[in-house]
């Protein structure tokens, strides 16, 4: 062997050795959370409300306060996501409106989240007096979605090919006829996909909704959208940080709830990822 | 030809959307200016800024960020230290060494860790992180800077890794061809060709990754021990620009000078982030060209 493949030959084994480093700590992680967290988990966990301080009982409420968190910065941020998102890869000329537009979509995906959360604090929460609830949260965890959701749905848009629109709009119809039935029937795959991955991060977090949504104890469900709700992330960084005694079980099956329930919806949009692509037709 | 009002409804609505994108930078840049401003009405600008004490709830209070200033620095740049080998070297392997069967699952296992919420890294941190850390390094709490260096350095991986690695192979492949031609083997095409190629697009996934760590909230929190004190090592416990907003703002009184020095903290995470981006966009237009 020559030097130079000697030297390649390291190199490589050295970048094969990163990439293990990288790799072990995550699987790692995964299987501590799951190892603890299956044993923990029971019905009575997932179905009953929190008692005795929290330390016994079960979770019930705080994933239906996620849930509904979900719905709701869903049914928020996808009309105005999908529809940015039209406007600059159907209808935008490149001037600079849409130059502001696009900065702002990265710059709306920098923003700390804990910034998103004093944002939605002072805009919702007090000038718009909707009091901490759903609401509140869920306009802001839908703010924050949007540069995902409107990154998907532009990578969605252009990758339906031009001659679909080309021929609809030869054919006599409008522009909004031609992105209503020839494109985005077509980029629909691309858009679930990159909203589901959306939401699941918005599931994950913790801080939009500290001041915006989340209560600390509520042992039932809410009744309207201007409740507050328990949320399990929040319900996790509570339980592991701000309750003494805390039994360290009720912790785990909670960190394992919370992610199942973050994976399961990473599956969905893989799932649904994989079953548009074997059906794609050009 | 004239449009149905129908279809004049939905185009404004579209152009709407647009705009609203736009309107909520602007407004959150607002909302936090409008509450910072407060602020700087009794306590000077280079106070806040250079101040070395953060005591809000003593009298007189004084709001100084440097403490909190210089623990998310000391954080970011640790965490950045140890991602940025290690995301730049699993992109390497990922584009150009790594057999397609093995480049599917680690790309799947970096998803996986994109997914993980950072409150669970968190609770791992307190779980088992900072015990661990406490033992190997004789530190009288394991909550300490370097904890949450080490996890930040994690959420940071997936985004610098797969920006990286589009960087990577997004180098065209006639530059590929040539160095092959020219006998070069596959190591001196990758570090001494395609690396530089990509050299723009692989700071902008580092600009980003650098970003998400200085914004990034509840690990923190958590892991940091939590004292606004100016930090002198990164194994003292210490506090983030972050942090303080999270755990300060449920104890504040509204329209209290507490409360507008939060506002101006999150004024200045919005400046920095907005400069980090930029900076990256930048870099990443450039690396498209």
């Amino acid at each position: 062997m020559t030097a130079a493949k000697i030297r390649q030959t390291v190199a490589f084994a050295i970048l094969g050795l990163i990439a293990f480093l990288v790799v072990v700590p995550i699987v790692l992680i995964i299987a501590y959370i799951f190892k603890n967290g299956i044993s923990a988990v029971s019905w009575e966990f997932i179905s009953q409300n929190p008692r005795n301080g929290m330390k016994e009982g079960g979770i019930f409420p705080a994933i239906i306060g996620t849930m509904l968190l979900i719905t709701g910065t869903m049914i928020c941020s996808l009309p105005v996501g999908i529809l940015s998102a039209v406007y600059l890869v159907e209808y935008a000329k490149d001037n600079l409106f849409t130059r502001l537009i696009k900065l702002s979509v990265v710059n709306l995906s920098g923003i700390p989240s804990i910034v998103y959360g004093l944002f939605g604090f002072t805009l919702f929460v007090m000038f718009f007096k909707f009091g901490t609830s759903i609401l509140a949260g869920s306009l802001t965890l839908a703010i924050m979605s949007l540069p995902v959701i409107v990154t998907a749905t532009k990578e969605a848009l252009e990758s339906v090919p031009a001659t679909f629109r080309e021929v609809s709009l030869s054919l006599g119809a409008s522009k909004w006829q031609t992105t209503r039935y020839c494109v985005l029937p077509y980029a629909m795959p691309g858009i679930l996909t990159g909203t589901v991955l959306s939401l699941s991060r918005a599931a994950g977090e913790t801080a939009p909704i500290l001041f915006t949504a989340a209560a600390f104890f509520l042992p039932r469900l809410p009744h309207s959208i201007s409740d507050q709700v328990m949320a399990l992330p929040y319900h996790l960084y509570v339980i592991s940080t701000q309750v003494p005694n805390m039994p360290v079980e009720i912790s785990f099956a909670t960190a394992f709830v919370l992610i199942a329930l973050v994976f399961l919806m990473n599956i969905v949009s893989i799932v649904l990822r994989a079953h548009y692509r074997k059906k794609k037709i050009w | 030809m004239r449009k149905r009002p129908s279809e004049f409804i939905i185009e404004l609505c579209i152009r709407l959307s647009g705009f609203l994108v736009i309107a909520f930078v602007f407004l959150i840049f607002l909302f936090l200016l409008k509450d910072a401003l407060s602020l700087f009405a009794s306590h000077s600008v280079g106070s806040f800024l250079f101040g070395k004490n953060w005591l809000p709830v003593s009298d007189p209070a004084s709001f100084g960020i440097m403490p909190l200033f210089l623990g998310s620095l000391y954080v970011t740049i640790a965490a950045i230290a140890i991602s940025v080998p290690l995301g730049v070297g699993t992109a390497m392997f990922i584009a150009e060494v790594a057999p397609k069967s093995i480049k599917g699952v680690l790309k799947s296992l970096v998803e996986i860790l994109a997914a993980i919420p950072s409150v669970v890294l968190g609770f791992i941190g307190i779980i088992w992180l900072g015990p661990f850390m406490r033992n190997t390094f004789h530190l009288s709490t394991g909550m300490c800077g370097l904890t949450g260096s080490l996890l930040l350095a994690f959420m940071a991986l997936p985004t610098i890794i797969s920006m990286s690695e589009d960087a990577l192979v997004g180098v065209p492949r006639s530059y590929r061809e040539a160095a092959t031609g020219l006998g070069a083997t596959r190591w001196q095409t990758l570090w001494r060709i395609i690396l530089p190629a990509a050299s723009s697009g692989i700071i902008a996934a580092v600009m980003l990754g650098i970003g998400r760590v200085i914004g990034e909230t509840m690990v923190v929190m958590m892991v940091t021990g939590n004292a606004p004190v100016m930090p002198t090592s990164i194994l003292q416990p210490l506090r983030t620009l972050t942090a303080t907003i999270a755990g300060e703002m449920g104890e504040t009184v509204r329209g209290s000078e507490h409360y507008f020095a939060l506002f101006a903290v999150g004024l200045i995470l919005f400046i920095i982030t907005f400069i980090i981006n930029i900076f990256a966009e930048l870099c990443a237009h450039r690396n498209r060209k």
